[in-house]
């Protein structure tokens, strides 16, 4: 481990080419986080099943590979598919739990989270995919850096803009930020809030599905790498804390680099071991922030 | 009938079928130990879960330490631990049958210790959070302790260890792991019953009805919440050393830490049964595994997921659980009663 | 009488930009009944708040039997003796009335072997289902509480705070919600408990003729700062109380 770190001082170039790569895989955990934190602040359902979403669309890009399509052009289309399953996921599971208590969501989603993965492991099986997307490697000096890993934090950018331009200007996007608000008022205001929570369970299928048609360009999925990315939405939002989109961004870039530098320092066999021992960690600093502000009970 | 009596007769039931059963049918000793193993699964969950208010979806980390304490004493007891996991099972340890029991006996105290002690000193810190921030603690708990042990090459990484062998016969071997997890499960059930009846049950009782106000009246939270955590780890602990040793051969990921399967099961039939009841989780494990056995070589490699569709159905449209239905249709049968008596010493005033 | 049992000195406490409560004193006499009054939003709970350890506080000192308790968390002064009723009233709502008052027992001396004491000796359960009857509550005593009427749960809430044998009793609008006919028992044991059972009282209160009947010093509070405190009639004659209160309206 030491001697890691001493190879990191003493090749800086290493420790810019990791910084790098993290950086680029932060903006796909900022995607998926972001979907969590939308799930969570507008209808209160604690998502377990995200990182089996972000795989899901994976999956469409692989098998868009195997028909010979780019994954690329695929993304719009796991765009809209991954909607469409989330309205159903919605209308068949979530609709029974949005008003329940706080362990139903959770449990709830993650059944789903196992039927998904397992039936994704009798379709596919259990080996590590890849969908190629070609291009090449840009040489920097003594970088190299995969082309299709900034062309995916381009594409992460241009879906992130988008969908907070929707969510600004659109009436789904107002009527969205008003149920969160307040869902009683939302409702006596004349709006559908059973369509608002429908609709923003779709949009979070979507956003989780074209991450994960990036993740399966620049990395690798597997039916059971799902939890690891539930892991990493639920770091992020709980570090940032609901309704904070530039936190969200600051703490999604921040795991992908500590991902990154862990990995790198403590050996590749510790990598998830990294990433969920920081769960437990920011959950230990928010309990102790509760407990210097108890909170006041009327 | 009391609801005392009534406990007897179950527990005289349960034991009568726990004997009859693998004489009757020694075909089904192995399923049916995996049974009582899901039955203390869903009890001490239960007690955290039901009782107190605290969803754990990480439990199957006591079963996990447990399991990895029992394989490092039976094994550091003759030879080098170290040595042993490097071959990956080439070295064959030949026990004798002194030195395995000896090793069985103190591996399983030491699973259930290490469990404990675990459960001791993290339990002040995961207790600390509340609702849906405990479950998902616990799971990341159980993932990264998992996640530690696959990379902890003294314990064999993520390769595993082979466990000693049974010494004698393999069908007495499997009679003798059954007859442990038979006799854990109904001395598990018997002492959390036994507890529930004290001040410790009415005070995780009001912990999860409200422990603001539990706080408010000065009740030690803390402590109570620590020591329900520590008596599922004890008896989880124990069990997964006797799981290890049956399995013969643990790894961390499918065996010592599943999360995805035992860990959600017992929640799972926790619920099934009737969460927060006495014998809701007895009845839920029963039936889950005994519904799982009968259709798993049926469904064909749909069964896992099956069992994702079923725990979502049961949470989601029947989440009282059987019991609970039952109590709240009713509630006499459950000791629920409601005296007309006015006053102390006045006669039923109210009656007439 | 013997003193103060409580001491509030010069307390203040803010939420971000409000002030709650700034630069407060109050008393509370030993065996007596204090009484706290003032307009809604006043600062009223925030200073029970601050007594029973909810939140730290910005400024100032509170003691309790001369010993300074500001810093304590609220099992710790639970302990001490020191108890509050809640003004949204809480039980323990999935348990009957009985066992919501077994498990108020003080926890005072409570050492790692009686977390699984027995809880059924005689004696606390004839002392349970004395409070129950001295509420009015012992024929539903194996009732589950939540299925209790608002105004039962309020005396199911006081009944279990006796339960605890405090030294002081905060309580926060023990009146609101209950049936006006009924109140005038509900004053009448709060008197009791303080005379029999020995516990002084430290009661915040809308309604002016309970509290002018009950209590035998009151302070005010008016936008979080101490208006004035004295006997009730002196109170009821304070031409600043008057104001605070028509100004409120
Ligand atoms: N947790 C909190 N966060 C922010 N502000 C708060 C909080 N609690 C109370 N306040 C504010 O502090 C002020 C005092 O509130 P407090 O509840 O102490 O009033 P009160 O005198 O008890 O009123 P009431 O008679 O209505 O019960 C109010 O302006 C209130 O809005
Ligand atoms: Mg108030």
């Amino acid at each position: 481990m030491l001697d890691n770190i001493s190879i990191l001082f003493q090749a800086p170039i290493f420790a810019v080419d990791l910084l790098i790569q993290g950086l680029l895989i932060g903006g796909i955990f900022v995607l998926a986080a972001y979907g969590l934190a939308l799930v969570w602040g507008v209808m209160n359902v604690k998502n377990l099943a995200q990182g089996e979403l972000v795989i899901l669309g994976g999956y469409l890009a692989y098998q868009a590979t195997l028909w010979g399509i780019h994954p690329i052009v695929a993304l719009p289309v796991a765009f809209v598919l991954m909607f469409c399953f989330g309205w159903v996921i919605y209308l068949v599971i979530i609709k029974r739990v949005v008003d329940r208590d706080m362990f139903t969501s959770l449990l709830a989603t993650f059944g789903l989270s196992l039927l998904i993965q397992q039936s994704l492991n009798l379709v596919f099986g259990p080996e590590v995919r890849i969908a190629e997307a070609g291009f090449g490697t840009l040489i920097l000096g003594d970088l190299a850096i995969p082309v299709i890993r900034i062309v995916s934090l381009g594409l992460a950018a241009v879906l992130a803009v988008g969908i907070i331009l929707f969510m600004r200007n659109s009436r789904m996007g107002q009527a969205i930020r008003a149920t969160a608000q307040d869902p009683r008022a939302a409702r006596v205001l004349g709006i559908n809030t059973d369509r608002v929570y429908a609709f923003t369970y779709a949009l979070n299928a979507a956003i989780c599905g074209s991450a994960g048609v990036l993740v399966a360009m620049i990395w690798n999925i597997q039916p059971y790498y799902g939890l690891v990315h539930s892991i990493r939405s639920f770091i992020i939002v709980t570090a940032a804390g609901l309704g904070n989109l530039p936190g969200v961004i600051i703490a999604g870039f921040g795991l992908g680099v500590w991902e990154n530098y862990a990995g790198f320092v403590f050996g590749a066999e510790f990598a998830i071991a990294a990433v969920v021992a920081l769960l437990v960690g920011v959950l230990m600093v928010r309990l102790f922030q509760l407990y210097r502000v108890r909170q006041v009970v009327r | 009938m009391s609801a005392r009596s009534l406990d007897l007769k179950i527990y005289a039931f349960l034991i009568a079928v726990g004997i009859i059963g693998p004489l009757l049918v020694p075909s089904i000793t192995s399923q049916m130990a995996v049974m009582w193993l899901m039955v203390l699964m869903a009890v001490t969950w239960d007690m955290t879960g039901g009782q107190m208010g605290y969803n754990s979806l990480g439990n199957i980390t006591f079963f996990g330490l447990g399991m990895y304490a029992s394989a490092v004493v039976q094994i550091g007891l003759v030879y080098d631990v170290m040595e042993y996991t490097a071959s990956f099972g080439a070295i064959k340890v030949d026990f004798t049958v002194s030195q395995y029991w000896t090793g069985l006996v103190l591996g399983i105290g030491a699973g259930g210790a290490v469990a404990t002690v675990f459960a001791l000193v993290v339990g002040p810190f995961m207790l600390g959070l509340r609702g849906p921030y405990f479950a998902i603690g616990t799971l990341g708990l159980a993932v990264a302790v998992a996640e530690l042990i696959s990379g902890w090459r003294y314990v064999g990484g993520g390769s595993g260890i082979s466990m000693p062998i049974f010494p004698g016969e393999a069908g007495t071997g499997s009679i003798v792991f059954y007859v442990m997890f038979f006799v854990l499960a109904i001395v598990c059930h018997m002492v959390i019953r036994a507890v529930y009846r004290t001040r410790f049950g009415l005070a995780i009782n009001a912990i999860r009805d409200d422990e603001d106000k539990a706080e408010a009246m000065g009740i030690h939270t803390t402590r109570y919440k620590v020591m329900a955590w520590a008596i599922s780890a004890f008896f989880m602990g124990m069990a997964g050393a006797i799981f290890g040793n049956m399995s013969g051969f643990i790894e961390p990921l499918e065996v010592a830490f599943p999360t995805a399967t035992f860990g959600i099961f017992m929640v799972a039939m926790a619920l099934l049964g009737g969460k927060g009841t006495l014998w809701g989780p007895v009845l839920g494990a029963i039936l889950f595994h005994i519904v799982k056995e009968v259709t798993w070589t049926e469904l064909l490699g749909w069964q896992w997921v099956a069992l994702g569709a079923i725990i979502i159905l049961n949470i989601v449209y029947f989440q009282q659980g059987i019991l609970g239905w039952a109590q709240d249709r009713w509630p006499a049968l459950f000791g629920v009663t409601v005296d007309e008596k006015m006053s102390r010493t006045g006669q039923a005033e109210a009656a007439e | 009488m013997s003193g103060n049992l409580i001491e509030v000195r010069g307390v203040s406490k803010s939420y971000g930009g409000v002030v709650a409560n700034k630069d407060v004193s109050i008393d509370v006499a030993e065996g007596g009944i204090t009484g706290l009054i003032g307009p809604n939003g006043s600062g009223k709970t925030t200073l029970f708040n601050s007594i029973v350890g909810y939140h730290p506080i910005d400024e100032g000192s509170i003691k309790f039997r001369g010993k300074e308790i500001s810093k304590l968390r609220v099992p710790e002064i639970a302990r001490l003796g020191l108890l509050r009723t809640f003004q949204q009233t809480r039980i323990y709502s999935k348990m009957d009335c009985m066992k919501n008052m077994l498990i108020s027992v003080s926890h005072r001396d409570e050492g790692l072997g009686s977390m699984f004491g027995s809880m059924r000796d005689r004696e606390t359960e004839e002392f349970a289902e004395e409070l129950l009857e001295f509420v009015g509550l012992y024929q539903k005593r194996f009732l589950v509480a939540g299925e209790l009427s608002f105004g039962q749960q309020k005396l199911l809430e006081f009944a279990m705070a006796l339960m605890n044998r405090p030294q002081v009793l905060l309580l926060d609008e023990p009146t609101a919600g209950i049936n006006p006919t009924l109140i005038n028992g509900l004053i009448d044991r709060l008197k009791r408990a303080n005379e029999q059972f020995g516990i002084t009282l430290f009661v915040i209160e809308h309604n002016m003729r309970v509290i002018m009947n009950l209590a035998d010093r009151i302070s005010c509070l008016a936008h979080g700062e101490l208006l004035a405190t004295g006997t009730p009639d002196e109170i009821q004659n304070d031409p600043r109380v008057v104001d605070a209160y028509l100004g409120a309206h």
